[in-house]
C-alpha cells in the first residue's frame, strides 16, 4: 500500500457474539479516504451487525475499531462472556472503549438503516434539521429565544439543498412516511449527510429499488462522494451496484470474512461463488 | 426574512395572552352580573392554572416520549415552596401553631412589598417565588433523573410514580414539620386575586414553553419519541436531551404546583397524590399526546365538565321520582362516559399531534380548494 493512502476506519479482530451465538467472528477490514467499499454476503451474515459494532450501537465482545487514525472502541471478554467466548484472539486487548453512538456520529461518521428509520411525526425537512442538531452552537437559552437565528436559517437553507440533491424538494413538507420506499431512502441518505461524515456507511441503500432507480442510486453515491469528499462503506445485495460502484470488497459469511479484494477478483473467487453468488442467480 | 418571522411569532403570542387576559377581565365582569355564572372565573382559574401544567407534562410524556408519572411530586414541592416562602411573618403563627411559628421567618413578597411599595413589590416577590418553586423541582428532577431515566417506559413510569410519593410521605414526616407544617395545612399565603394575573402568567409559561417545542431543542426531543436509536445514530445525545425535557418540564410543574397553592388557598401533601398525576395525563391524554393547543382544550373541557356543567347531576334536589339516581358523586359517573367517547371516537384525542394554528391553515385550504373547484 502506498504512503499516501489514509485510512478512515480500520476494524481490527472484532468479535460480536450474542449469547452463543457469533455474528461476527474475528473480523478486519480497512476503508481508506475516498475509497467505495462494499460489504457483502448471505443473509444472516453478519453485516449489520458489524456496522451496529462500528457505529457503536453494540459494543464488541472482543477487538477494536480505529476512526480517522484513532482508536475509538475497545473490548474483550468480561464478566459472564470471559467463559461463554468462542471468538480468538482473547487476550490481545485490554481496555474498553465504548462511546455512544451520538459520540461516534459527531466524529464524522453517519450512516442509514436497513430496516428504514425515518423519524415518523415529522417532516421530511424537519428530518434532515434534526440531523443537523449535532452541529448547533446553540444553547437552550439562545434557541428557545431565538438569537440562534441565523444558524437556523443556514440549517434550513442547508436541508433544502440536501433536499434538492436528492430530488425530495418538491415532498418537503409532507410526512416523512408518507413517501414511497425509494425516496425514504434517499431521504435516510440527505439526513446522514446532514450530519457532515466523513465516513457514510450505507446498509442496503438500493433494497427495495428497482433497476434503474438502482443505476440512479449508483451514479448517485459516485456523485456525493466527489461533492462532499466523502468516504463510503455500503452493505448491498444487488450485485450490479456493488460491482459498478465498488473499489474493493470484503465479502461475510457465517460471520467470517471469506474474501476480499477488487470486484474482479471478488467475482471470481470460488468460495464467494459458492457462498454467495450461487444463491443469488437463484434469486 | 427569519428575523422578521420571529418577530411576528412574538407578537402573535403577545397579542394572544393580551387578548385572553382582556376576555378574562370580561369573564369577571359577566361573572359578577349574569345569573348562574358564578362558577365561570374559579373555573377558568383552575384552567389557566391546569394548562400550564398539563402541557409541562405534555412536553416529557408527549414531545419527549418518556412516560413519567411523577408530576404530582413535582407539584407538590413546588405548591410547597410556594407556600413556605410566601406566608407573612405576623401570620406564621397562626399557621405553624403546632411548631412555634415553623423556622422560615420570611415571606419573600413582603419583603419586596416593604422594599419596593406594597403593590408592584408584593407581585415581583410572588412572580420570584413562583421562579424558585419551579427551580427547586428542576434541581429535584435533575437529581433524580441521572438513575431514572435509564429506565424504559413502564418502568420509568413505575420509578417516578414511586418518587412522587416518597416525595409526599417525606412533606408529611414530623421531623420536617418546623419547614413543611406536617400533615397541617399550610395557608394565608400571598397570592393573585385576579383572573387575569393567572391568565398571563401561566400564559406566558406555556409560550416559553411552545418556543422550546419549535426550536432545534424540541426537535430533537420529538426525534427521541419518534426513535430513539435514529436520534442517537444522527448524533443526539439521548441522555443530555432526555434530562433536559425531565428538568424543563419539573420546572414548569413546580411553577405550576406554585399557581396552583395560589389559587386553592391551602395546601395539603395528602391532595398530591397519584391520582392528581392521573387527572393531569387524563387531560393530555384528551387533548392530545403532543398537541399543547390540545392539551389547553382538554383542560377547559376536564375543568368545566369536573367543577361546573355536571354540577347539577349532584344535587340530590333533581332527584326524579324518589330515584336516588342523582346521588353526590354521580357527575364522575357521567363524565367518565364522556371520556370514554372521546377516547373511541377520537383515538388519539382531540387534537392528535395537531395544533390549533394547523387546523384553521387546513380548513382555509380547504375552503378556498372547494372554491377554485367550483
Ligand atoms: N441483537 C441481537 N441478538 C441476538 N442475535 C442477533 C442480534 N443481532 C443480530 N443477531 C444475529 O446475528 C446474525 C447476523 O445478523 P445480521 O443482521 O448482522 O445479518 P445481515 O448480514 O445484516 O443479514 P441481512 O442480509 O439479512 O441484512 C443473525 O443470525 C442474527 O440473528
Ligand atoms: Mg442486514
Amino acid at each position: 500500500m502506498s504512503e499516501s493512502v489514509k485510512n478512515v476506519l480500520r476494524v481490527e479482530n472484532a468479535t460480536m457474539q450474542f449469547g452463543g451465538v457469533v455474528a461476527v467472528d474475528n473480523l478486519s477490514l480497512e476503508v481508506n479516504q475516498g475509497e467505495i467499499v462494499s460489504l457483502i454476503g448471505p443473509n444472516g451474515a453478519g453485516k449489520t451487525t458489524a456496522f451496529n459494532v462500528i457505529t457503536g450501537v453494540y459494543q464488541p465482545t472482543n477487538g477494536c475499531v480505529w476512526f480517522d487514525e484513532k482508536k475509538i472502541i475497545e473490548n474483550y471478554p468480561r464478566g459472564k462472556m470471559k467463559k461463554l467466548y468462542q471468538g480468538q484472539n482473547a487476550g490481545k486487548y485490554t481496555e474498553t472503549l465504548s462511546p455512544s453512538p451520538d459520540k461516534i456520529t459527531q466524529l464524522g461518521m453517519a450512516r442509514t438503516f436497513q430496516n428504514i428509520r425515518l423519524w415518523k411525526g415529522q417532516s421530511v425537512l424537519d428530518n434532515v434539521r434534526i440531523a443537523m442538531h449535532c452541529r448547533r452552537t446553540s444553547n437552550l437559552l439562545t434557541a428557545t429565544f431565538r438569537l440562534n437565528a441565523k444558524e437556523e436559517e443556514a440549517q434550513t437553507k442547508e436541508a433544502l439543498e440536501l433536499l434538492e440533491l436528492l430530488g425530495l424538494a418538491h415532498v418537503k413538507d409532507e410526512l416523512s412516511t408518507s413517501l414511497p420506499y425509494g425516496q425514504q431512502r434517499h431521504l435516510e441518505i440527505a439526513r446522514a449527510l446532514a450530519t457532515h461524515p466523513k465516513l457514510l456507511l450505507l446498509d442496503e441503500p438500493a433494497a427495495g429499488m428497482n433497476p434503474q432507480e438502482t443505476d440512479e442510486l449508483t451514479a448517485f453515491i459516485g456523485r456525493i462522494r466527489q461533492q462532499f469528499h466523502l468516504t463510503v462503506f455500503l452493505i448491498e445485495h444487488h450485485m450490479d451496484l456493488v460491482m459498478d460502484i465498488s473499489d474493493r470488497i470484503y465479502v461475510l459469511d457465517f460471520g467470517k470474512l471469506i474474501a476480499a479484494g477488487t470486484p474482479d477478483v471478488i467475482q471470481n473467487d470460488q468460495k464467494v461463488i459458492d457462498a454467495y453468488l450461487g444463491v443469488s442467480e437463484d434469486a | 426574512m427569519k428575523k422578521q418571522n420571529n418577530l411576528k411569532t412574538l407578537l402573535v403570542t403577545l397579542v394572544t395572552i393580551a387578548v385572553f387576559a382582556v376576555l378574562s377581565v370580561g369573564a369577571e365582569a359577566v361573572a359578577g352580573n349574569v345569573d348562574g355564572m358564578s362558577m365561570l372565573v374559579p373555573v377558568l382559574k383552575k384552567t389557566a392554572v391546569y394548562s400550564l401544567i398539563a402541557v409541562s407534562m405534555n412536553l416529557l410524556n408527549g414531545f419527549t416520549g418518556l412516560f413519567s408519572l411523577g408530576h404530582a411530586g413535582f407539584m407538590l414541592v413546588g405548591a410547597y415552596t410556594y407556600a413556605i416562602l410566601s406566608i407573612p411573618v405576623a401570620k406564621r403563627a397562626g399557621v405553624y401553631q403546632y411548631y412555634d411559628g415553623g423556622v422560615v421567618q420570611f415571606s419573600i413578597p413582603e419583603t419586596f412589598g416593604n422594599l419596593m411599595g406594597e403593590s408592584v413589590g408584593t407581585v415581583i416577590g410572588m412572580l420570584l417565588t413562583l421562579v424558585i418553586s419551579g427551580l427547586i423541582a428542576a434541581f429535584l428532577a435533575w437529581l433524580i433523573g441521572l438513575p431514572v431515566l435509564r429506565l424504559k417506559s413502564d418502568y420509568l413510569a413505575i420509578a417516578t410514580l414511586g418518587f412522587a410519593e416518597i416525595i409526599r410521605t417525606f412533606i408529611q414526616y414530623e421531623g420536617f414539620a418546623p419547614l413543611t407544617n406536617g400533615s397541617n395545612t399550610l395557608r394565608q399565603y400571598a397570592s393573585f386575586k385576579s383572573l387575569y394575573a393567572y391568565v398571563i402568567v401561566a400564559g406566558l409559561c406555556i409560550a416559553v414553553i411552545v418556543l422550546i417545542v419549535n426550536s432545534t431543542y424540541g426537535r430533537a426531543f420529538k426525534a427521541i419519541r419518534d426513535d430513539e436509536i435514529a436520534a442517537e445514530a444522527m448524533g443526539i445525545n439521548l441522555a443530555k436531551h432526555k434530562m433536559m425535557s425531565f428538568i424543563i418540564s419539573s420546572f414548569f410543574a413546580g411553577f405550576g404546583g406554585g399557581l396552583m397553592a395560589m389559587y386553592m388557598a391551602s395546601v395539603q401533601a395528602k391532595s398530591f397524590t397519584v391520582s392528581m398525576t392521573y387527572e393531569i395525563l387524563l387531560i393530555v391524554v384528551i387533548g392530545g399526546i403532543g398537541s399543547i393547543t390540545g392539551s389547553i382544550i382538554g383542560t377547559f373541557l376536564f375543568v368545566g365538565c369536573s367543577e361546573w356543567w355536571l354540577r347539577f347531576l349532584d344535587e340530590s334536589a333533581n332527584n326524579i321520582g324518589g330515584l336516588k339516581l342523582l346521588a353526590p358523586g354521580f357527575r364522575m359517573v357521567v363524565f367518565s362516559i364522556f371520556v370514554m367517547i372521546i377516547v373511541l371516537f377520537f383515538r388519539r384525542g382531540i387534537m392528535g399531534t395537531h395544533e390549533l394554528p394547523d387546523v384553521f391553515r387546513f380548513l382555509r385550504k380547504k375552503i378556498k380548494g372547494k372554491g377554485a373547484a367550483k
